[in-house]
């Protein structure tokens, strides 16, 4: 596929936080493609930089302390990071929606539930307050939530999370967005609304057709969702691949490591849980050599050294690794 | 709602007893009202005697305070001080708002003495209270928007001299610059005394001048609190997730700051200001005494001095009361504001 | 009132891990980055030095000197500060008068501190109806505007109060009242603090395991609460003796404060009202020293109110 047809091309973004204790480098020269309606999962365990990504695309990095330091943000064809702020406004909530996790503070609980759907219609198309209404009602409805009309003027905190996630999702897709980034929109709910949720999205997206990128720490979600998959690693990206591709061969050790680490129903039950052994690293060192190094099983001398590139290691299948895992033997 | 409301006022009642006895007792052994009273007629052993039971100063403590509280013209009073009771008082007592009279300027009802007074401290009061507020309003927010700029930080260490200041300092010095120096220098000057100049007479355009300094003194010192207060409340909601999601929306920055955040803000302002608000009457004591101010806190300070416990315990129930009254509203306000609470 | 001093926005908090450190070290690291705090220390040092260390080099006697030939001057290089309404060298005054403001400060925060511990620690510990009494004591004073208070009692104990001596000096019996009324005002807010701490405090594990092992109850209040909730009470008694001072100016400025012959940076102030005109040098050193003193020891509160506060997860 071209550059061109991309609906969202991030090139070499690098994002770093400077604060009294030093630079966090948070994102390190990360670059992936989205393409117009396809769901892009983003895998990566707390601190990978998987959310500062997405903020960076939308431009909510706080700017001091934040900065994108360098990179490009094609949205169709456009350098969102060139843009004025006030350019960016008319993208965020209309081209590009965001959700976030926690559907407990992410609504302004001083604010009507119809008055945070109401602003966005106003904000971005030309309705008046009733068209926006009447819209607003729809929207609730077709999200999910029961007697829709009445609860306009209901706030947050008289709906159950579940319920306040499907507002915030009527909120994101109000003005039909070509693209939908979720920032773990189900990590904070039960295991019965997540299901319930991440239907709804299904469900939502096959009726709009919106591109999303999903982020998560949850495999079993992106085995789901997924048409892509991406794994982010101390603002790395180590691997990206089609959704099946993944889950036959990984190619990278830290997917493969995930993947074992997941408690699985099939496995022997007298087997100890795998984890990952030692810590994600500090970023608050510029990081050199790759740097899943230290808990590698496969590390050799090259790794130390220098840091892989992501390459493409097979057929639409990038890994950034000197080692092939099925020998577990150096790259030529 | 209308529940929450008597429950509080409830409560206060026996607040209010505790907070009168415990005053009442103080004030017994301040000052000698029968010296205050009798000025110079009262030396004679006899007649301070006849005095003090004509006032009902012989009775017990327990029992002035009943009277004071329920007044006394359902008992037998001496009222001509010969050592026996023949007649009913007049007092009604304070629950039926008869507060006494004077000692000081004698049989002046308290009630009319504090009247005299009490629009005064008012109009001072609530006039500091409006420039601070607004100051601080919008200081405090410009801060938390431009966190470190070079205003916020000249705004948080002035805030923090104009807090550790104690006001005479800070009226003593506008005194001298904006009097003293102005009429050195030649410029026009600010008035320092009293509300008015006598010669001119009490117009508004002379009230609003002499109410300047004081303002002025009275506000600095507030407003440096206020805004670092106002400050760090917007600080902390703007760093909440619900504006992280308003940014993401795309919504302009101003109804971001102004709807989404302030009107979270105003939550926490509201019961600061609503619980400041009553101590603002007792607080101007000093300023009234600097500037000559015929107010509130002058009045208490002279009948102090003097021993007038009928004025002085009618000033502090006063206060009391509004201290109470204004808690209790500010917590009907907070709840009314807060959705959260409105609709549970 | 503490502003929030957090740079780094809530997403990135996770991703940041900062080298682990012993407590005593984040404590210190934390103030000494509040370089008002520092400022703070530094001037507070120069104006204790200033009031104590300068009375090894002019005599109390001295600055009682009057002398009306030379009363209201204005300061000259014999008289730095100038002299006052009946020509005592103003600058040998607040001397003097520093060491009587800083004691009062201290004394009278000292007071507050052990009734309001104590109070806040018997409301908090015990509850019920011992708790509901103390509390709606202690509201029924927070009602009250402290000044007000302050005047009242001052007029109480105002008579014949007599003169104290000690170590040599003579001082005004009022000094006692001052320190006892303050002290006595301003314990309802300690008080608060500390048993909304007791509270919390003794429904924690490690209490139920001293009670269970038969722990006396003042051990318990004494020796496993009250570490616990030094924090909070060590920013307050700071905070405090700025108070104090302050409150002993205001009152001494009203006339009903400290009492002739000892001077403190407040009495100072009380005829300098009427020379506003003629002899700014009456309240203008004294003043700007209470106002340095109360400033630098906020920022010194501030600062070990940021240091303590164990919720700052930044070192």
């Amino acid at each position: 596929m071209s550059v061109n047809q991309h609906l969202l091309n991030v090139i070499d973004l690098k994002t770093r936080f400077y604060t009294p204790e030093g630079t966090v480098y948070a994102v390190n020269g990360v670059s992936f493609n989205v393409a117009h309606g396809e769901t892009l999962a983003v895998v990566g365990e707390s601190g990978c930089g998987k959310s500062v990504t997405m903020m960076s695309i939308l431009r909510l990095i706080p700017t001091p302390p934040g900065k994108i330091v360098s990179g490009q943000v094609l949205f169709n064809n456009e350098d969102l990071l060139k843009l004025s702020e006030e350019k960016m406004e008319h993208v965020r909530g209309k081209e590009i929606a965001m959700i976030f996790q926690d559907p407990m503070t992410s609504l302004n609980p001083v604010l009507s539930v119809g008055r945070q759907l109401t602003e966005t219609l106003r904000t971005h198309t030309h309705m008046d307050a009733a068209q926006a209404r009447t819209r607003a009602a729809e929207l609730l409805q077709w999200v999910g939530i029961p007697q829709a009309g009445n609860r306009l003027g209901d706030f947050p905190h008289q709906f159950s999370g579940g319920m306040r996630q499907r507002v915030m999702i009527a909120i994101a897709l109000a003005c039909t967005p070509d693209l939908l980034i979720a920032d773990e929109p189900t990590t904070a709910l039960d295991v019965t609304i997540q299901a319930q949720i991440i239907d709804l999205v299904k469900h939502l997206k096959q009726e709009m057709g919106m591109a999303i990128i999903w982020i998560t720490h949850d495999l079993g979600v992106v085995a789901g969702m997924a048409d892509r998959v991406i794994v982010m690693y101390a603002g790395f990206i180590v691997e990206q691949a089609d959704v099946y591709a993944l889950f036959d061969g990984a190619l990278h050790p830290y997917t493969l490591a995930l993947m074992e680490a997941l408690p699985r129903a099939d496995r022997r039950r007298a087997q100890k849980l795998k984890t990952i052994r030692g810590a994600p690293p500090s970023l608050l060192m510029e990081p050199r050599g790759c740097p899943f190094a230290p808990r590698c099983e496969f590390v050799h001398e090259r790794c130390i050294q220098e840091n892989p590139t992501l390459l493409e290691q097979a057929p639409r299948h990038l890994a950034a690794c000197w080692v092939n895992v099925l020998t577990g033997e150096l790259r030529p | 709602m209308a529940r929450y409301i008597i429950r509080r006022l409830l409560q206060a009642i026996p607040l209010l007893f505790i907070i009168s006895l415990v005053l009442f007792v103080i004030m017994q052994k301040v000052g000698d009202p029968i010296a205050t009273m009798g000025g110079r007629s009262v030396t004679r052993a006899a007649d301070r005697e006849r005095l003090t039971r004509q006032l009902g100063l012989d009775k017990p403590i327990y029992l002035q305070y009943i009277y004071w509280l329920a007044g006394n013209d359902w008992a037998l009073t001496d009222m001509n001080g010969d050592g026996t009771p023949e007649t009913y008082g007049t007092r009604h007592g304070v629950l039926r708002g008869d507060f006494g009279t004077s000692l000081v300027k004698v049989g002046k009802p308290v009630i009319e003495v504090i009247w005299e007074r009490l629009p005064n401290t008012l109009l001072l009061m609530v006039t500091s209270e409006i420039v601070i507020i607004l100051g601080a309003l919008i200081v405090g927010v410009y801060s938390a928007l431009r966190q470190y700029s070079l205003l916020d930080n000249i705004m948080t260490g002035v805030s923090f001299v104009g807090y550790s200041m104690p006001i005479f300092f800070i009226a003593l010095s506008s005194i001298y610059i904006f009097s003293v120096n102005f009429k050195r220098w030649g410029l026009p000057y600010l008035p320092t005394v009293g509300m008015f100049d006598p010669k001119v007479g009490q117009t508004a355009g002379q009230v609003i001048l002499h109410m300047i300094l004081p303002v002025f003194s009275i506000a600095f010192i507030s407003f440096a609190a206020y805004s670092r207060y106002i400050r760090s409340t917007m600080l902390e909601v703007l760093g909440q997730d619900y504006i992280r999601t308003a940014r993401a929306k795309g919504l302009p920055k101003r109804e971001i700051t102004f709807i989404h955040a302030l009107k979270n803000a105003a939550l926490p302002i509201v019961t600061v200001v609503g619980l400041d608000l009553p101590l603002l009457l007792g607080g101007a004591v000093v300023t009234e005494r600097i500037f000559a101010w015929p107010g509130m806190g002058r009045l208490f300070l002279d009948h102090v001095e003097r021993g007038d416990t009928p004025v002085v315990m009618g000033i502090l129930m006063l206060i009391a009361v509004a201290v109470v009254a204004f808690q209790i509203l500010t917590d009907v306000v907070y709840a009314w504001l807060d959705p959260r609470i409105r609709y549970s | 009132m503490n502003p929030s001093s957090n740079t780094i926005p809530q997403f990135i908090v996770e991703e940041v891990e900062p080298p682990p450190l012993p407590l005593s070290q984040l404590t210190w690291r934390r103030f000494v980055r509040h370089k008002m705090a520092i400022f703070g220390l530094i001037v507070l040092s120069m104006l204790v030095f200033y009031s104590f260390g300068g009375g090894f080099f002019v005599s109390e006697a001295y600055a009682n000197k009057t002398n009306t030939s030379l009363r209201l001057d204005a300061p000259v290089a014999a008289h730095p500060f100038g002299t006052d309404t009946v020509g005592r060298d103003i600058l040998a005054r607040t001397m003097y008068g520093g060491q009587i403001s800083i004691l009062i400060g201290l004394t009278a925060a000292s007071v507050e501190v052990l009734l309001g511990i104590l109070i806040g620690a018997i409301a908090g510990y015990y509850g019920g109806w011992i708790d509901n009494i103390l509390m709606r004591f202690t509201e029924a004073m927070l009602n009250i505007p402290q000044i007000l208070l302050l005047i009242i009692m001052a007029k109480f104990f105002s008579s014949n109060v007599p003169n104290i001596q000690l170590l040599g000096r003579t001082y005004s019996g009022s000094v006692v009242v001052i320190i006892l009324i303050i002290g006595l005002t301003s314990w309802p807010y300690l008080a608060r603090i500390v048993r909304a701490e007791f509270l919390s405090i003794k429904e924690r594990e490690f209490i139920l395991a001293a009670r269970a092992t038969g722990t006396p109850t003042w051990e318990i209040i004494f020796k496993h609460i009250l570490p616990n909730c030094i924090a909070p009470i060590v920013v307050s008694a700071t905070l405090g003796v700025a108070n104090a001072i302050s409150l002993e100016a205001y009152i001494s400025f009203l006339g009903m404060g400290v009492r002739a012959p000892t001077a403190t940076w407040g009495n100072m102030l009380e005829g300098a009202y009427n020379y506003i005109e003629t002899a700014y040098w009456l309240w203008f050193f004294p003043g700007i020293l209470i106002v340095l003193i109360v400033l630098s020891i906020n920022f010194l509160g501030d600062g070990l109110r940021d240091a303590l506060d164990p919720r700052s997860r930044t070192a």
